[in-house]
C-alpha cells in the first residue's frame, strides 16, 4: 500500500436541509476533532439563535455571516482532521440549486462523495443533480447516506425503499459501487460510532468506512504526462546552461534516461536529470512536483506536454466534452471564450450544442443556449491544438474550464469526451 | 503504485510547489507577502522547492505593523538575506504618518489595520498577485477560501460571489487594479507546518519554543510584557514557561503555557491541544463572530 492513501479527500452532497453541515459536525464532535473554543464559539451562538439547547453542529462549517442567518450553506466549508488510520480534507457543499457551482469546486477534487437524503423525502432533483454531477466529474466513490433515519423511526423499510429508487437512478448513470448507510447525523446513529438504533443495518459506520476505503487505484499510473508549467533558467555562472522544465507528474512515471516525446512538436528527446531541491532522482513519479532537464536543445516553453511515446494522448483543435455551466449569464454561441487546459490558455468557440441534460429522467434535451447548472454536451473548436486525453482515462489531462474575457470569470468546467 | 514513499507531507507539499508555479508563470507581478512568522516560513522553504536553482520570480512583501516581536523580525532580515531574495517592507507608521490610518490610541491593537498599508503596497508596485500563508483551519471564513481569491478593486473579497475553482485550474486572470490573493498551504493544517518544520530543519524565530517570559493575565488570556504592554494598576506581572503558537501584534497576541523546546515536542503538545491555534492566541479574532470575514472584505489577507 502506498502512502498517498494517507489523505483522503471527500465531500457531502445532496438537497437542501437533508443535514450534510450536521452530518461533518457530528463526524467531527464524535471523532473528538472539535477544538474547545469552536465548541463554546458555536455554543453560544446556537444558544443567542435560540437553539432549544442543542448546540447546532451545522455552524461548524456554516461560518460566514449570510450563512448563519439564513441557516444554510452558501460556499464550500474545507474541514481537517485525521485519525490514526488517516488524514481527511472535507468538503462541506451547499445544497442550494442556485449554489450548484460551489459543490462542483468541491467535488472536483474529491475521492469520494458522500450524498445525503432526508429519509423523509427520499430522492429528490438535487440528489439527482449531485449525483450526475459526481459521476460526470468522476469521484470516485460514492456513499448514500439515507439521512434522519430518527424521524422515520428508523425503519428498515424506509431505508430499502429509498436505496432501491436511488439505485436505479444511479446504474443509468453506470454507478453501480454504492455503499449505502442508514443514519442520523443529528443522534449520531451510523457516524463514528454504531448506536443502539439501527441493529438491523449490517455494514459499518460512515468514519470506519472512509477510513478503510481504498483509493489507490483511482489515480492513472500508466500514461506519464507532464505538463511544462515553467521554464527555469536560473542565469547565474554557476548554472549558466541549466535550462530545466518545472512541472508536475499528473499521471505515470518517468526515469532518467527515458526517451519522451514534446506536444504538439512531437519531437523526441531523452530526460537526463529529474531535479529537486532534495537531490536530484533517478525516478519520480505522480503527483510530484520536479524539474526536468533533457539531452536535447528544444525550444520548448509552458503549455508544451512531455508524455512517453508508448502512451500518446490525442492533439487536435476540435473535440467534444460535457459541459456544467456555472455563471449567471447563458452561453453565447456567437461569443469566443478563453478554455485553460493544464497549463495552456485558448480561445475556443462552442462549434455545436449537442443536447442538454435533464438531471432528473437524464433525458436530452436540444436546446439554444446553456443556463447556469444546465449539464450539457457540446462541440469545441480550439485556435490552437490541445494535448489531452478522454476525461473518464484521465481526470488531468481530461478537465478544462471555461473563463469569460470580458468578466475574466469562470464560467463552465468541462469534461472532453 | 510506486515504490517511493509519499507521505501526506510530500502531497501537500506538491500542491503548494504546482500553485506558486502558475502564479509564477500566469501573474504578472506577483509578490509574496512575508512577516518572518512559521507559516511564511514554511512558504519560502516550498519557494526554494518551486524555483531553485533559480531566485524567486517574485520580491518578498512584509506588511509591519511596528508591533512585532523583535525576534521575529531579526528572523525576517536574516532569512532573506541568508536566501539572497529581495525584500520590500513597508510600514504601517508609513500609513498613520500619510492619514490613512487614524488610531485611536497609539498602543492599540493594529492587525485590522494592516489592509490599509497592504492595499497601498499594492498599488505602489502594481501586484497583481499576492501569495500569502493563509490555511483554511486557522479559521471559519478561511475554511471558505478559495485558493486563487479574487479581490475587486478596492480589495475586498465577495464570499457570497467566489469563482468556482475546479480541479487543480486555476483561473489567475484579472483587469487592472484588480488583484488575487493566492494561498498555497490553503490544505494545510497546524499540525502539518509543525511536521514540515520538523523534517526540513526549518529556522524559526525561538520564540515559538518554550522560555520564561513575563506575563500578565488580562481579559482571559496571558499577555507578553513589552514596551507597549505594560502592567495596569492591580495586575501583577509573573513569570511564565510559554511558547508562541501565532507571533502577530504584541499588544493582542497571548502565549500559551508549554515546556516545548523543540519543534518534536511541539509536534506532541499539538496532538493533544484542546484550543485552536486563535483561540488560544488571538485576542482580537474573538471581539466578535465575524471578525476575520469582516476584515478580509476590507482587503486582509
Ligand atoms: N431529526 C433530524 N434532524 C436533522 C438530522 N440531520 C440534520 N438535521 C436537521 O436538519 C436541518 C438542516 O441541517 P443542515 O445540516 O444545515 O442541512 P444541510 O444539508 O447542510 O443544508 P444546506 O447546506 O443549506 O443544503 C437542521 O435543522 C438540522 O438540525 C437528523 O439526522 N435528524
Ligand atoms: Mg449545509
Amino acid at each position: 500500500m502506498s502512502n498517498t492513501t494517507q489523505l483522503l479527500r471527500f465531500i457531502t452532497a445532496g438537497s437542501v436541509d437533508d443535514g450534510k453541515s450536521t452530518l461533518i459536525g457530528r463526524l467531527l464532535h464524535d471523532s473528538k476533532s472539535i477544538f474547545e473554543d469552536q465548541l463554546s464559539a458555536i455554543t453560544k451562538t446556537s444558544e443567542r439563535r435560540g437553539g432549544m439547547g442543542a448546540v447546532d453542529l451545522s455552524l461548524l462549517t456554516d461560518g460566514l455571516q449570510a450563512e448563519r442567518e439564513q441557516g444554510i450553506t452558501i460556499d464550500v466549508a474545507y474541514r481537517y482532521f485525521a485519525t490514526p488510520k488517516r488524514k481527511f480534507i472535507i468538503g462541506d457543499t451547499p445544497g442550494h440549486e442556485q449554489y450548484t457551482r460551489n459543490m462542483v469546486t468541491a467535488a472536483s477534487t474529491a475521492n469520494l462523495a458522500i450524498i445525503l437524503i432526508d429519509a423523509r423525502k427520499g430522492v429528490l432533483t438535487q440528489t439527482r443533480r449531485h449525483t450526475f454531477i459526481a459521476s460526470l466529474v468522476g469521484v470516485p466513490h460514492i456513499v448514500l447516506a439515507v439521512n434522519k433515519m430518527d424521524m422515520v423511526g428508523y425503519s428498515e423499510e424506509t431505508f430499502d425503499t429509498i436505496c432501491a429508487e436511488y439505485r436505479a437512478f444511479a446504474a443509468q448513470l453506470g454507478l453501480h459501487e454504492i455503499t449505502f448507510i442508514p443514519m442520523s447525523a443529528l443522534n449520531g446513529d451510523m457516524v463514528v460510532e454504531r448506536g443502539e438504533n439501527l441493529n438491523w443495518y449490517q455494514g459499518s459506520p460512515l468514519l470506519e468506512l472512509l477510513e478503510n476505503v481504498v483509493i489507490d487505484h483511482d489515480l492513472n499510473t500508466t500514461d506519464f504526462r507532464y505538463p511544462v508549467q515553467w521554464v527555469c533558467r536560473p542565469q547565474t555562472q554557476e548554472y549558466h546552461d541549466f535550462r530545466g522544465y518545472m512541472g508536475r507528474i499528473e499521471s505515470g512515471e518517468i526515469a532518467v534516461g527515458d526517451e519522451i516525446t514534446i506536444l504538439p512538436s512531437g519531437r523526441t528527446t531523452k530526460v537526463k536529470e529529474i531535479v529537486t531541491y532534495d537531490g536530484n532522482l533517478q525516478r519520480a513519479y505522480a503527483p510530484q512536483s520536479v524539474t526536468l532537464t533533457l539531452t536535447d536543445e528544444i525550444d520548448i516553453s509552458r503549455g508544451d506536454m512531455f508524455v512517453k511515446s508508448a502512451t500518446m494522448p490525442q492533439a487536435s483543435k476540435e473535440f467534444e466534452a460535457m459541459l456544467c455551466w456555472l455563471s449567471e449569464s447563458p452561453l453565447d454561441l456567437s461569443r469566443k471564450y478563453i478554455i485553460k487546459h493544464t497549463t495552456r490558455v485558448v480561445k475556443c468557440v462552442f462549434a455545436r450544442l449537442e443536447y442538454r441534460v435533464d438531471v432528473n429522467t437524464l433525458e436530452q434535451h436540444s436546446s439554444a443556449t446553456l443556463n447556469m447548472n444546465d449539464i450539457a454536451r457540446v462541440a469545441m473548436k480550439v485556435q490552437q491544438p490541445l494535448v489531452f486525453d478522454s476525461y473518464i482515462k484521465n481526470r488531468f489531462t481530461g478537465s478544462f474550464i471555461v473563463i469569460d474575457e470580458a468578466t475574466n470569470n469562470t464560467v463552465a468546467a468541462g469534461m472532453i469526451i | 503504485m510506486s515504490n517511493q514513499p509519499f507521505t501526506h507531507l510530500d502531497v501537500l507539499e506538491s500542491e503548494s510547489i504546482h500553485i506558486m508555479r502558475e502564479v509564477a508563470a500566469e501573474c504578472k507581478n506577483p509578490a509574496l507577502l512575508f512577516s518572518g512568522g512559521k507559516d511564511s516560513i514554511v512558504m519560502l522553504r516550498l519557494a526554494e522547492k518551486a524555483f531553485r536553482p533559480a531566485r524567486f520570480p517574485f520580491p518578498l512583501v512584509h506588511i509591519d505593523t511596528e508591533h512585532n516581536f523583535p525576534e521575529v523580525i531579526a528572523c525576517r532580515d536574516k532569512l532573506a538575506s541568508d536566501l539572497g531574495e529581495r525584500l520590500i517592507v513597508r510600514s504601517l507608521d508609513g500609513s498613520i504618518k500619510k492619514g490613512t490610518i487614524v488610531l485611536k490610541n497609539a498602543d492599540q491593537g493594529r492587525n485590522a489595520f494592516q489592509s490599509v498599508t497592504l492595499l497601498e503596497t499594492i498599488a505602489e508596485f502594481g501586484f497583481d498577485a499576492c501569495i500569502g500563508g493563509a490555511r483554511r483551519d486557522e479559521e471559519k471564513a478561511r475554511a471558505k477560501e478559495r485558493i486563487f481569491s479574487f479581490r475587486d478593486e478596492f480589495g475586498q473579497w465577495d464570499p457570497k460571489n467566489q469563482r468556482p475553482e475546479l480541479w487543480d485550474t486555476y483561473n489567475t486572470r484579472v483587469h487592472a487594479g484588480e488583484n488575487i490573493r493566492v494561498f498555497p498551504i490553503s490544505n494545510w493544517t497546524e499540525m502539518d507546518i509543525w511536521e514540515y518544520i520538523a523534517r526540513e530543519k526549518l529556522y524559526i524565530p525561538d520564540i515559538y519554543y518554550a522560555h520564561e517570559r513575563e506575563v500578565i493575565r488580562r481579559d482571559n488570556g496571558i499577555l507578553p510584557v513589552s514596551h507597549l504592554v505594560q502592567p495596569r494598576p492591580g495586575e501583577t506581572v509573573e513569570k511564565m514557561m510559554v511558547r508562541f503558537r501565532t507571533v502577530g501584534d504584541m499588544t493582542c497576541t497571548c502565549p500559551v503555557e508549554s515546556h516545548a523546546r523543540n519543534a518534536q515536542e511541539i509536534i506532541e503538545e499539538t496532538a493533544i491541544t484542546r484550543i485552536t491555534e486563535r483561540g488560544a492566541t488571538r485576542m482580537d479574532d474573538q471581539t466578535s463572530e465575524a471578525s476575520m470575514e469582516l476584515r478580509k472584505k476590507e482587503g486582509y489577507f
